[in-house]
């Protein structure tokens, strides 16, 4: 058993079919939905954990995928510039998971880890810099 | 003794000394104060956050006709521009034309002229609207030109206030959230911030203003600027612990540099939900070693340093003066606060990890030459006290 979040962005086609569905009953697969949404321009937007095996896992994503839903494991709802943060960590006390935290207590460095985020969104007002936001 | 004729030679000749103020203590406490002293020549100290006492100076160039200008916007942020006819002064804290501010409380504020600034030192493109009235031999009336800060015949920041010595702490007692220049403050005092580089901020590394003085060279945002003067609310004459640090916000710079000598990574616009926009600067301030008490100042460290925790939702807008407690950097950095039995969070408004940079920059500049030191041409007091505003009624018992 493993689990893993995922970015997915359905098409305008797609955004209204019930595609997450089948992850649980073909695949076997656990699913929480952190957050999403459909745009304006009818384009969906989901950040998606699943658990179960690798295997079921693996077949799961690749039947989403062939179905058109394009699939990002490794970015997130929630976008953390590096080059634009300061480091001040006036985010530190808003993320009620530490996901943004720091990651070196000499320097006092803050790094961002997107897999303990669950998109509250709550650090994107706390940033001075504008350096969290929202891919949707 | 060393004296600043001497410690520029070594400079020059590329065989300065130098420590940063957090490496400068673990070496005198292995070394000894005295053979430490007679060892480093310069402590570079720095510090990086938000002050809205800033702003720069612009002057344009004339247009063809002349205009003198009376009103601009730079970006649809005002400029002020009582002034010479293309000088223009913009302020970090003014908003953009047509912010709605806190009317849909808490407001975004998300663009004015602190990042106006920004945007001129990261040399992006930006609009200038002018208004005049027109006159004999500046006939134009209005106009509007995209520009570069190489358009400019001079872009000079200003820095009325910088480099707050010992700046307090703020949280909230209040049953609801409060949005301040030091962030959002949740209720119940569930966290607080702090706004200072602790170690390593200049004035707490010469608390008496021994050797920072009108005229001593800075590093403003990789300029090499100076202090013009004592900053605004300088208060030289607060309570000092032993190691000379202040119990509350006392000394302050004010600084200049040319701007196009600037760094962007060092000069960023501020937005503050509810609050409002600013501009935040990165200072670093080289310390000379001139004998061993001026080192020994330099050797403070965050557990020495205590600032005062202050009721933002209260105490701070009523001026009540009263203090929840004092806290040091170290206790805060190490996430230790506990009042009245309770844990509070901490955040912070300053970049400790943006301040080391620029003292480790400021240290690499000095060791290569290339950044010498200036003697101060005129001390900063050390006995002045602060007013408050005293709100008078004028003649017919109203106040003008």
């Amino acid at each position: 058993m493993k689990t893993q979040k995922f970015l997915l962005s359905f098409n305008k086609q797609l955004a209204e079919k019930p595609i997450v569905y089948h992850l649980v009953k073909e695949y076997d697969l656990v699913i929480n939905i952190f957050r999403a949404r459909i745009t304006a321009d009818e384009e969906g937007f989901m950040v998606l954990e699943v658990s179960g095996t690798d295997e079921h896992i693996s077949q799961g994503i690749d039947f989403i995928r062939n179905n058109g839903v394009t699939v990002n494991s490794v970015e997130k709802g929630l976008r953390w510039d590096q080059a634009v943060c300061t480091h001040c960590g006036n985010c530190l006390p808003h993320c009620p998971v530490d996901a943004l935290y720091i990651v070196n207590a000499a320097t006092r460095e803050i790094a961002f880890d997107s897999d303990k985020c669950v998109e509250c969104l709550n650090c994107i007002p706390n940033c001075p810099y504008g350096a969290v936001t929202s891919v949707f | 003794m060393k004296t600043y004729a001497e410690i520029n030679e070594k400079i020059a000749s590329g065989s300065a000394v130098v420590l940063n103020a957090e490496e400068v203590s673990d070496y005198v406490d292995r070394k000894g104060l005295s053979a430490a002293a007679a060892e480093i020549d310069v402590v570079t100290t720095a510090t990086f956050g938000p002050m809205c006492s800033s702003g720069c100076f612009l002057n344009f160039g004339h247009s063809i006709p002349k205009i003198r200008i009376t009103e601009a916007w730079i970006d649809d942020v005002l400029t002020y521009s009582g002034l010479a006819a293309v000088d223009l002064f913009m302020g970090a804290s003014q908003l953009r034309n047509n912010d709605s501010a806190n009317m849909y409380y808490p407001g975004e504020f998300r663009f004015g002229g602190g990042h106006v600034i920004e945007k001129l030192v990261a040399r992006k493109e930006l609009q200038l609207f002018a208004l005049s009235y027109g006159t004999d031999e500046y006939p134009r009336r209005e106009l509007r030109t995209m520009f570069t800060i190489d358009d400019l015949n001079q872009a000079v920041m200003v820095n009325p206030r910088n480099c707050y010595q010992n700046y307090n702490v703020a949280t909230n007692s209040s049953d609801r959230p409060i949005y301040t220049y030091m962030g959002l403050l949740k209720p119940r005092m569930q966290n607080l911030t702090y706004s200072s580089a602790g170690q390593l901020s200049p004035l707490l590394n010469d608390p008496y203003y021994d050797t920072i003085g009108v005229g001593s060279a800075v590093w403003l945002a990789g300029a090499r600027g100076h202090v013009y003067s004592e900053g605004t609310q300088h208060t030289g004459s607060v309570e000092r612990t032993e190691n000379g640090v202040p119990a509350e916000g006392a000394g302050t710079l004010a600084l200049t540099a040319d701007m196009k000598q600037m760094r962007p990574e060092f000069v960023r616009g501020v937005s503050l939900k509810g609050y409002g926009v600013s501009l935040a600067l990165g200072v670093g301030v080289p310390i000379p070693i001139l004998n061993e008490q001026i080192l020994q100042y330099t050797t403070v460290r965050d557990d020495e340093i205590k600032a005062e925790l202050i009721d933002y939702s209260y105490d701070y807008p009523m001026k009540s003066g009263k203090v929840i407690a004092h806290l040091t950097y170290g206790q805060m950095k190490r996430d230790e606060v506990e009042v009245n039995g309770k844990k509070i969070e901490v955040s912070s408004m300053s970049s400790y990890s943006k301040a080391l940079h620029i003292a480790e920059l400021l240290k690499a500049e000095i060791q290569s030459g290339s950044f010498l030191l200036s003697e101060p041409l005129q001390k900063l007091p050390r006995n002045n006290k602060s007013k408050s505003m005293v709100l008078r009624e004028g003649e017919g018992g109203t106040v003008k």
